[in-house]
């Protein structure tokens, strides 16, 4: 282990930063499963893809490449699209639970 | 419409949605070479002919000095409200008693207006924009602290709702 | 596990406590849509997520690749001005998608006019 103070300042905050975006990433998942109803387990999943996103930055900040930006920006555009017509859907009172 | 520019507002429409994309188009690419400008410009050109087609409500954007003190505002904002609703979520969470929904009479009438205050008072933890009436100019929003309903009114009505009526009419 | 790339210390430092702040914001919100225990008040937690949590995280990678490259470096702005407008679009559509659904269903802890809280007030 030869590597510099500030590698591992970064690394090691990277990492925490990783752990505490997956936990929120759990508690998305939590509501999604215990819904009580379906738009609370929409906006579940609307939460998960916000944090599946800062997830991805944050493992563009370690890899050092831009990367990961264009996937962030998938998974963020799919998840807007997704969560938009699942609540229209909702609209139309036509979802059976 | 028909000012001495008008070639140029023929070819392209709406200027400011045309260098919008452009930028756009040359941050993704993270190039400013002429190939990506050229192929920018092109993708732009096809995307304000498209808004053409959908012929938006013309609307001319007043006071730039209005937009940054608004921006200021909302930036401050955001943070205040993070703080607030961090603190209710983290002290006792299932004690949100005082969540529920207000109304608001709104004067402003502009759509574009209307569209901003929608997205600041959403992005802002903490005040959800549910539903306006546009007939009744009436605001149906949810608060999560809503202990006194006047002093949101206060802060919709005098904070941003007034900036926004100078910006917009 | 922690490789990272190699920052002068101050940015480093910078980097890991706007990073951090970020992703903790945003477990508060999600913790928040966890406790709170209302469906309209849970609306308002992924905000804290999707304002502060991924500005934090945008503007440390924005620092991180600026000194990497040496050249300011914008495609996360792209991302956060996506984000500010989507987010709202979606969480309006969401709450009016179960206002909705209350209203037809006649649940008593929704307000079935729009102006229920104003005929309160002027009586």
């Amino acid at each position: 282990m030869t590597e510099p103070l500030e590698v591992l300042i970064l690394g090691w905050s990277l990492t925490l930063a990783q752990v505490l975006v997956g936990l929120a990433m759990a508690c998305a998942v939590y509501r999604i499963l215990i819904g009580p109803r379906a738009q609370d387990r929409i906006l579940g999943l609307d939460t998960l893809y916000v944090n599946a996103m800062l997830l991805l930055l944050t493992i563009g900040i370690r890899s050092g490449t831009t990367l990961y930006f264009e996937a962030a920006l998938a998974i963020g555009l799919l998840g807007f699209s997704g969560t938009v017509a699942l609540a229209k859907f909702l609209m139309r009172g036509e979802v059976i639970e | 419409m028909n000012r001495p520019s008008g070639l140029l507002r023929r070819i392209i429409p709406f200027p400011l949605l045309f260098l919008a994309l452009l930028a756009m188009w040359l941050l993704l690419q993270q190039s400013l070479a002429p190939g990506h400008i050229v192929l920018g410009s092109l993708v732009a050109l096809g995307a304000t002919w498209v808004m053409v087609a959908l012929d938006p409500e013309p609307t001319r954007l007043r006071r730039p000095a209005a937009m940054a003190q608004l921006a200021l505002r909302v930036l401050v904002d955001v943070f205040r409200s993070n703080l607030a609703v961090g603190t209710i979520i983290l002290r006792g969470g299932r004690r949100s008693d005082h969540a529920g929904f207000m109304t608001v009479r709104l004067d402003l009438r502009n759509e574009y207006g209307l569209a901003v205050l929608a997205i600041i008072l959403t992005c802002t933890p903490g005040t959800l924009w549910v539903n306006h009436d546009p007939a009744r100019g009436t605001l149906l929003l949810h608060v999560l602290d809503l202990v006194d309903e006047q002093s949101w009114t206060d802060l919709i009505k005098l904070r941003y709702e007034r900036l926004l009526m100078e910006i917009f009419e | 596990m922690s490789t990272a790339p190699h920052l002068p210390l101050w940015a480093a430092l910078l980097v890991a406590a706007l990073v951090v702040a970020g992703a903790a914001i945003t477990l508060v919100g999600s913790i928040g849509l966890v406790r709170l225990n209302n469906f309209y008040a849970r609306v308002h937690a992924p905000t804290l997520g999707a304002t502060l949590g991924v500005g934090g995280v945008l503007v440390g990678s924005m620092i991180c690749f600026s000194v990497l490259q040496s050249r300011p470096l914008l495609h996360e702005v792209l991302i956060a001005v996506f984000v500010t407008i989507t987010t709202p679009v979606t969480l309006m559509l969401l709450a009016r998608a179960a206002l909705h659904r209350d209203r037809v269903e006649g649940n008593p802890e929704v307000p079935q006019s729009d102006l229920a809280s104003l005929e309160r007030r002027d009586g």
